[in-house]
């Protein structure tokens, strides 16, 4: 085919005259790419939502490793020393420290307020071990740590990490499922409602078949009349999408997950991908959908 | 230019009909008579390719119609100027641009063409209707102008199907007169009629030649013509 998007957008303006003004088909296609702009909107605000979320969960789990200590009280102490012996030795570990009780008792805090008097419970002591890029060996860590202290117990966190990062990337893929179905959907109405306007203009077709014209100068009037009217809704939609979500709460420490749904920084900018993507979609379809229609014309 | 060797045409099963030999010369002049339903519609959109024959040879400016590419039936439909009884308009346009369309959808300069769009005006007697929309027009007017529509790219060949089925005499004559001119600048006139009046005003300004189609088979017509 020898025209494409650009000589579809920098043809004659004489191409789309040729069709006579529908304000039905003009206004459903137009309100369907405001409608699904603004839902793309916010189903780009929670991938990217959740591509910060599982990125802040895993560098606030990566590289950190926890011993617990849990043995008869009067071997504590040499099993302490003797794990804290054993990670100091240990390729891949930066730092190796033992939390004092304030540590132990913050951790604590939240569920039994601040004035635990640990001397009365037996807490296990922790260490925490901070790793280096490289990382350690877990496996070897661990039966080097049976040998040395049997009531060490390694937590690379890895069992809390996983599922967290999972949910994360999950979320992500749904909000990507969710804007490849926003397309499709515009893509199937704008096609719909080529097709009603393309039967509406039958005879206009026939006519123009009639003096010459020729397939792609026919469709060329309704795709671009089509794609423009889908770009100037989801142009609207994006606006409206993006000015709801900076609308939406802010985010902050007691926030859960909705509170940071929204963009930052360069991911303001984003959206504005969604408008021009929303005119190609309507260009594929309009294009497929008249020359589809054309083919049965004589 | 457009030759049909043995040619036949069917809807389904049924045959309209069958071995149908007709050659157009360059600057000839005939008419297509027959009962209705006898396939005459049918035989010229065949001429102007907007049906395919079932069976036979045929030929358009020499390339055959059937191994045609569907942009080049449209260029070549650009040398055949098509009038019908129900000619079709874009209502939303003005007369002008509707007169003017065929140089716009091939890609012709309409403004370098505006004189010749004057004048055609002028010779079919619409010039101050320019601006008028399709709906605003007379049958005789909306004849005229398709008339109009039909030879503004200077086709070859003129085909018209009925053109005076919705018109007085004295506009019959007058559409008949235009066509009559143009076939003294050499076109090739193809007329498919019911009225037998016109044929004959026809044969006393030009050599014209009368076929005649009936019961499935296209004839020369008989000496009462």
């Amino acid at each position: 085919m020898s025209w494409n998007v650009v000589s579809m957008l920098s043809g004659e303006s004489g191409a789309d005259r040729v069709v006579p003004p529908t304000g039905f088909t003009a206004r459903l296609t137009m309100f369907t790419a405001a409608a699904m702009a603004f839902l793309a909107v916010f189903a780009l605000a929670l991938s990217l939502a959740t591509d910060r979320l599982a990125t802040r969960w895993s560098d606030a789990l990566a590289r950190t490793a926890t011993v617990r200590i849990s043995a008869p009280p009067e071997q504590v102490a040499r099993q302490l020393e003797a794990a804290l012996t054993v990670l100091r030795t240990t390729p891949g570990v930066a730092e190796a420290r033992a939390l004092e009780d304030d540590a132990r008792r913050a951790l604590l805090e939240p569920w039994f307020g601040p004035d635990l008097p640990l001397d009365d419970l037996q807490i296990p002591e922790l260490i925490e071990v901070i790793e280096t890029e490289e990382g350690f060996d877990a496996v070897g860590l661990r039966a080097r740590l049976a040998g040395e202290a049997p009531g060490a117990v390694l937590d690379d966190h890895t069992r809390w990490r996983a599922p967290l990062v999972r949910a994360a990337e999950r979320l992500r893929a749904l909000g990507l499922i969710s804007l490849g179905l926003i397309s499709a959907a515009t893509a199937a109405m704008i096609t719909l409602a080529t097709q009603a306007a393309l039967a509406a203009n039958s005879q206009v077709i026939q006519a123009l078949r009639l003096i010459g014209a020729l397939d792609s100068y026919i469709a060329r009037a309704f795709v671009r009349r089509f794609t423009l009217r889908a770009l100037t809704g989801a142009l609207a939609g994006t606006l409206a999408g993006v000015a709801a979500v900076a609308l939406l709460p802010r985010a902050d420490s007691a926030g859960g997950f909705l509170t940071g749904l929204g963009f930052s920084g360069t991911g303001w900018v984003l959206p504005l991908i969604i408008p021009p993507a929303a005119a190609l979609v309507a260009f594929a379809a309009t294009r497929f959908a008249a020359f589809r229609q054309l083919r049965e014309t004589p | 230019m457009i030759e049909l060797d043995n040619v036949a045409y069917s809807y389904g099963n049924d045959s309209l009909f069958s071995d149908v030999t007709l050659h157009l010369a360059p600057g000839s002049f005939h008419f297509l008579t027959g009962p209705s339903g006898s396939g005459k519609s049918t035989l010229l959109k065949l001429c102007y390719m907007e049906l395919m024959p079932t069976d036979g040879i045929m030929s358009v400016f020499g390339k055959d119609v059937t191994t045609m590419a569907r942009d080049d039936v449209a260029r070549t439909r650009r040398r055949i100027g098509v009038v019908h009884q129900e000619c079709q308009f874009l209502d939303h346009m003005p007369l002008a641009e509707n007169l003017a369309l065929p140089l716009t959808v091939s890609g012709r300069d309409e403004g370098a063409h505006v004189d010749n769009l004057d004048e055609l005006m002028g010779w079919v007697g619409l010039s101050r209707r320019a601006e008028a929309l399709p709906p605003q027009l007379s049958g005789g007017e909306r004849q005229r102008a398709a008339l109009a529509r039909a030879v503004i790219m200077d086709p070859e060949v003129l085909i018209a199907d009925e053109p005076t089925g919705n018109v007085d005499w004295e506009m019959s004559l007058r559409l008949l007169q235009l066509m009559v001119e143009l076939n003294r600048m050499g076109k090739t006139i193809v007329i498919a009629t019911h009225d037998l009046n016109l044929i004959r005003a026809a044969k006393s300004q030009v050599s014209v030649r009368v076929l005649r189609i009936a019961g499935g088979k296209l004839r020369l017509a008989g000496a009462e013509l």
